[in-house]
């Protein structure tokens, strides 16, 4: 398999594409290229064919769903799966909670993390530094382990069954605090100074002129955390068990969990669920591909 | 109100600095932070640090109080010291989900690393055609929650219906039993966690490959240097701090597998591939053995402590032999 590309530059070589003495090594570019591509391809059909062929299935009606041969296309499209699994199956209520909780939790944790990675960045003293710890540990040791004391917090906090027992516990993220912190760590100080000679006050001095600076690291983050809130699963397991109030991922385990799966709705209702992520993907791509993630853990 | 903190810290806060002593010590420091503030960043970490106390601290020690009880959720914790410990360190069924969730991390994270790099090296290639489609392609199953991943994996390797067999039984092979084989069929969800986690390594390597200076290929290749040598000797050496986080958040994240298990198989046939989160809700919630599930929970955390201290002590090692 072609590994060369690997070697060459990279994408923002100036304009023109080949490096230089392009017609000398012009075969071999070729083959690279050619060979490159093929590797590139492959991977992507591998990628692409199980939810192409799954989306493709919710299409198809009941009775076309397991007969021989199989067909890709389905030769008499419906939409009766979705129909079915957004009225009688109450998708429209567990979409609705879902986006409520996604679109809470990704405010709160936002605000909470830019606020923590600023003061991260800008303030010093020993117990900044026993937090930014504790924050870290929270990725290795993740509270998704200690799933039955967890259940008993939430419980004694009253919030057992109700969305606000699936919000209140995931505003804390490390990935979040770190990415502001890297970030407000590239602000230069002059501006903090700046504002402090103007007679503007730690707190506002944040509101007022950090947070506006911040605009393009509260997207990428409000991005990743709508996603990991729409696709959680443990959290809502563990806080709900009125039906009413379940979220996506409870409601479509749930008819995994049926003893005869219900395979029309499953993949009409699966579909349904992960729809608003890819056209969010689609309309803020730019910020997830640049998100300097990297920065963030490595801290 | 932060403003008024400041005077009243400020001498003090200084203290904590790691300036080596006998140097005047001006009242503003450089480097970036600022000393001598209190009441505003303790405002500004407030929320974080109720959330840590409220859902890390609090479970951690109430689970590990529970874990010396015979607790089952109502009534009273009986104590009942080390028992649960003696008790799950002779339980077959721990030690099976255990060794199942070692097997799984050992296939996903060298797949997924291999996998992610590959795919990043493709894409900030010069030689590949068709990027920006591809790169939303590769970006899809990042998008899929982990039970839909399920369900789709589970649709595509159904033994009566899926469309693998019916593939195989087209060619004139006979079906494959992806379900009911306890060994493949843990092999179906180290492909979907593979398939589900490429996405954002592949994120992390393409930030990093991004990064290495291209003149050090320049200078490889008017040495001679061959792809493979350049990839071996530059490429992976440089991209190094973004291999250990890659492994080390892959296996965290494959030990605490559950959601994409539950989805695709049940953590079946049988209990078979019960992995440690199965084996913790199972006795936590549905046998409501608290204090027993709770014992477990250490066990695991004590597992991820170790594993991360020996990668972080190993990473160390190496960055100070270069």
């Amino acid at each position: 398999m072609s590994t060369a590309p690997v070697l060459t530059p990279r994408e923002t070589a100036p304009p023109g594409r080949r490096p230089r003495g392009g017609k000398a090594k012009g075969n071999g570019e070729l083959g690279r290229t050619v060979g490159a591509t093929s590797v590139l391809w492959l991977l992507v059909v591998v990628y692409g064919v199980p939810v192409a062929w799954f989306v493709l299935s919710s299409f198809k009606p009941v009775g076309e769903l397991f007969s021989y041969p199989l067909t890709l296309f389905p030769s008499e499209p419906t939409t009766a799966g979705y129909v079915q699994a957004w009225t009688q199956f109450d998708f429209y209520r567990y979409f609705g909670n879902t986006l409520l909780v996604a679109v809470i939790t990704t405010v709160l944790t936002v605000v909470a993390s830019a606020a923590a990675g600023y003061a991260l960045a800008k303030y010093r003293s020993w117990w900044l530094n026993a937090f930014a710890v504790c924050v870290i540990a929270t990725t290795m040791l993740p509270t998704e382990v200690i799933l039955s004391p967890s259940f008993l917090v939430v419980r004694d906090l009253g919030l057992y069954d109700s969305l606000a027992g699936v919000i209140v516990p995931s505003i804390l993220t490390a990935t979040g605090v770190f990415m502001f912190r890297q970030f407000f760590t590239t602000v230069p100080d002059d501006l903090l100074e700046a504002a402090r000679i103007d007679g503007s006050s730690e707190l506002s001095t944040f509101f007022r002129v950090m947070l506006p600076i911040a605009r393009p690291i509260m997207i990428t983050l409000a991005i990743f955390s709508f996603q990991w809130r729409w696709n959680d699963y443990i959290w809502p397991l563990i806080v709900l068990n009125d039906p009413k109030q379940y979220t996506l991922q409870i409601a479509l385990s749930s008819i995994v969990g049926a003893e005869n799966v219900n395979w029309s709705v499953l993949l009409g209702a699966s579909v349904i669920s992960m729809a608003p992520l890819v056209v969010l993907y689609l309309v803020f791509q730019r910020y997830v591909m640049s998100a300097d993630l990297n920065a963030g853990l490595k801290d | 109100m932060a403003q008024t903190a400041a005077p009243l810290a400020g001498p003090a806060a200084a203290t904590t600095t790691t300036r080596p002593p006998g140097r005047a010590r001006p009242a503003r420091r450089g480097r970036g932070r600022t000393p001598g503030y209190v009441l505003a960043p303790l405002l500004l970490i407030a929320v974080n640090v109720v959330m840590f106390a409220l859902f890390f601290l609090w479970p951690a020690a109430i689970g590990f109080y529970y874990s010396l009880t015979s607790y089952t959720g109502v009534g009273q914790a009986r104590f009942v010291g080390l028992d649960n410990y003696v008790q799950l360190f002779a339980d077959d069924s721990f030690y099976a989900a255990l060794l199942r969730t070692l097997f799984f991390t050992l296939m996903v994270v060298p797949a997924t690393y291999v996998v992610s790099l590959l795919s990043a090296v493709l894409l900030t290639s010069t030689y590949t055609r068709g990027k920006a489609v591809a790169r939303v392609i590769f970006f899809v199953p990042w998008l899929i929650s982990p039970i839909v991943a399920g369900v789709i994996w589970r649709w595509l390797f159904g033994e009566n219906f899926g469309l693998a067999n019916y593939v195989i039984t087209s060619l004139g092979g006979s079906p494959i039993a992806w379900q009911s084989n306890g060994d493949l069929s843990l092999v179906i969800v180290v492909i979907a966690a593979t398939w589900g986690s490429t996405a954002f390594t592949m994120l992390l390597f393409i930030a990093a490959l991004k990064s290495v200076p291209v003149s050090y290929y320049e200078a490889a290749a008017l040495d001679g240097a061959g792809p493979w040598h350049k990839f071996r000797h530059i490429t992976l050496p440089s991209i190094a701090p973004t291999s250990f986080i890659v492994v080390l958040l892959g296996t965290i994240g494959a030990m605490k597998e559950y959601a994409l298990i539950q989805a695709l198989n049940g953590g079946g046939p049988g209990s078979e591939n019960n992995l440690i989160v199965q084996y913790i809700y199972r006795t936590g919630f549905e046998r409501a053995q608290i204090g027993y599930a709770s014992a477990a929970s250490f066990v695991l955390m004590m597992i991820l402590m170790v594993i991360a201290l020996v990668q972080l002590a190993h990473n160390r090692r190496r960055e100070a032999n270069r």
